[in-house]
């Protein structure tokens, strides 16, 4: 008798808290529920008319974002400018010394590449890669121990596609893996899903980088069982996927205890602008 | 009554929505890296179970809703799967709101624990297993764990919050 009466009263509770609208809600939680799981197996559609409308309502969201974003943004970025100003002195004595380093490196690098030229042209070489871009502002950065990403202001009316090569500097930071109408979202090499085909110099070695979720160090993967890799290394885009054009610095070699880490280039935390790669 | 004071006695009854909505919109997940291990709070998930829970009037299911489809756009997941989860969270704070007569904070504590554990398997089911998206389960545990912590500081500054809309409220009853 008892367990009859629990059972209509979590029947009638169920039907309660599903179906009863409550002072000032004008959809009942059933009809919600049942919306969102229709608009989840919509995921499934990848292209047509139904894509057409993701790709709009999430430029839309995302522009409304960076416009909600912007006091938020205004704080740390005063917060980071007190912080530099702290810095300055310390920051001025290193490009002093780095400076001077760099006037012999540029001298060292044009010979360089005037002879890199020199030899394509001999073996008859040809330029697979677009070397066009846009530079585009940051909208939003999205940090998460499983999504490491920026969105960007520039879509696929802008020429941009799946996989195109985004660099901040002259660093690699990353590629496209989501090009709605007027934006874009960028992976970075630092997400747990990022893997990029690379090369270290010196010795050409071949192997994976792989994203750790950390924004300063990533992992390589794949590497011959007797390389020689020393730390300070260079670490470039290989290009042997075909999308990502090869020798954008990406980092440098660190051995911490033994294991082999990539110390990126880019500061991923300071990124406001990027060069998006894309074809016309 | 003057212009300003309408305007802020407006700007008190929709505050929950606007605190909502400037979560999902400026990045609902705030995240700290302690000994290279990161605490991912994830604020929506408090202010939905206590607003749901404390005074779900002020709280439309529909901007729930909204709220969750702008969240997944901003994080990139599937559309839908946030609203999913903030709808159940109201599901299960609406049960507890028919069962429990006396409302304390260590037992809205233990039953925050309970519905985001049971949104946050809900949330891995449907990432891992249908969209097949690799998530790290250690991660995801530890900012439920995070969130969890967190959810008394919070509690307390959004039942202050409440305080201020309910006197409001009465004043212009009065």
């Amino acid at each position: 008798m008892s367990r009859e009466m629990g059972r209509d009263d979590f029947v009638i509770s169920a039907r309660s808290v599903f179906l009863k609208k409550g002072n000032r809600q004008k959809f009942s939680l059933l009809t919600l529920i049942i919306i969102s799981i229709v608009i989840l197996s919509l995921e499934y559609f990848k292209s047509g008319p139904i894509n057409q409308i993701r790709m709009i309502t999430k430029d839309i969201i995302i522009k409304s974002s960076y416009v909600a974003s912007v006091p938020f943004k205004s704080i740390s970025k005063t917060y980071s400018t007190a912080i530099d100003h702290f810095n300055m002195y310390d920051e001025y004595e290193k490009l002093k010394k780095a400076e001077i380093k760099k006037k012999n490196l540029i001298l060292e690098n044009n010979f360089f590449k005037e002879e890199n030229q020199r030899l394509k042209k001999l073996i008859d070489e040809k330029n697979l890669y677009n070397n066009e871009f846009y530079i585009t502002k940051v909208l939003l950065d999205q940090k998460s121990p499983y999504l490491r990403s920026l969105l960007i202001n520039k879509g696929f009316k802008h020429g941009i596609k799946l996989g195109a090569a985004v660099r901040s500097e002259s660093y690699f930071i990353g590629k496209i893996v989501d090009s709605n109408y007027l934006t874009s979202r960028i992976l970075l090499i630092s997400d747990l899903n990022s893997k990029i085909p690379i090369i270290i110099e010196p010795g050409s070695i071949s192997a994976i980088l792989s994203g750790t979720g950390n924004n300063e160090l990533g992992e390589i993967e794949y590497l011959p069982e007797n390389n020689n890799i020393k730390e300070g290394g260079i670490v470039y885009t290989s290009g042997s996927d075909g999308v990502i054009s090869s020798g954008i610095p990406i980092g440098k070699i660190l051995l911490d205890n033994n294991l082999i880490k990539v110390d990126y280039f880019a500061d991923f935390t300071q990124i406001n602008f990027v060069k998006v790669y894309y074809k016309k | 009554m003057s212009i300003i004071n309408k305007t802020y006695s407006k700007f008190l009854t929709i505050s929950p929505v606007v605190i909502l909505f400037i979560s999902t919109l400026s990045n609902s997940k705030y995240n700290f890296t302690y000994d290279e291990n990161y605490l991912s709070f994830n604020i929506s998930y408090v202010i939905v179970f206590f607003w749901s829970l404390k005074r779900p009037e002020y709280f439309g299911y529909g901007f729930i809703f909204l709220a969750g489809i702008l969240n997944d756009v901003i994080q990139n997941n599937p559309l839908g799967i946030s609203s999913v989860e903030y709808l159940l969270i109201c599901v299960l704070t609406a049960f507890v709101r028919r069962r429990i007569i006396l409302q304390n904070l260590i037992y809205d504590w233990v039953f925050f624990l309970i519905s985001i554990l049971i949104v946050g398997s809900i949330n891995y089911i449907i990432l891992v297993y249908i969209f097949k998206i690799p998530i790290v389960y250690n991660g995801l545990l530890l900012g439920l764990f995070a969130t969890f912590l967190i959810y008394p500081i919070l509690a307390k500054i959004l039942s202050w919050i409440d305080n201020i809309v309910q006197a409001n409220i009465n004043d212009k009853k009065n």
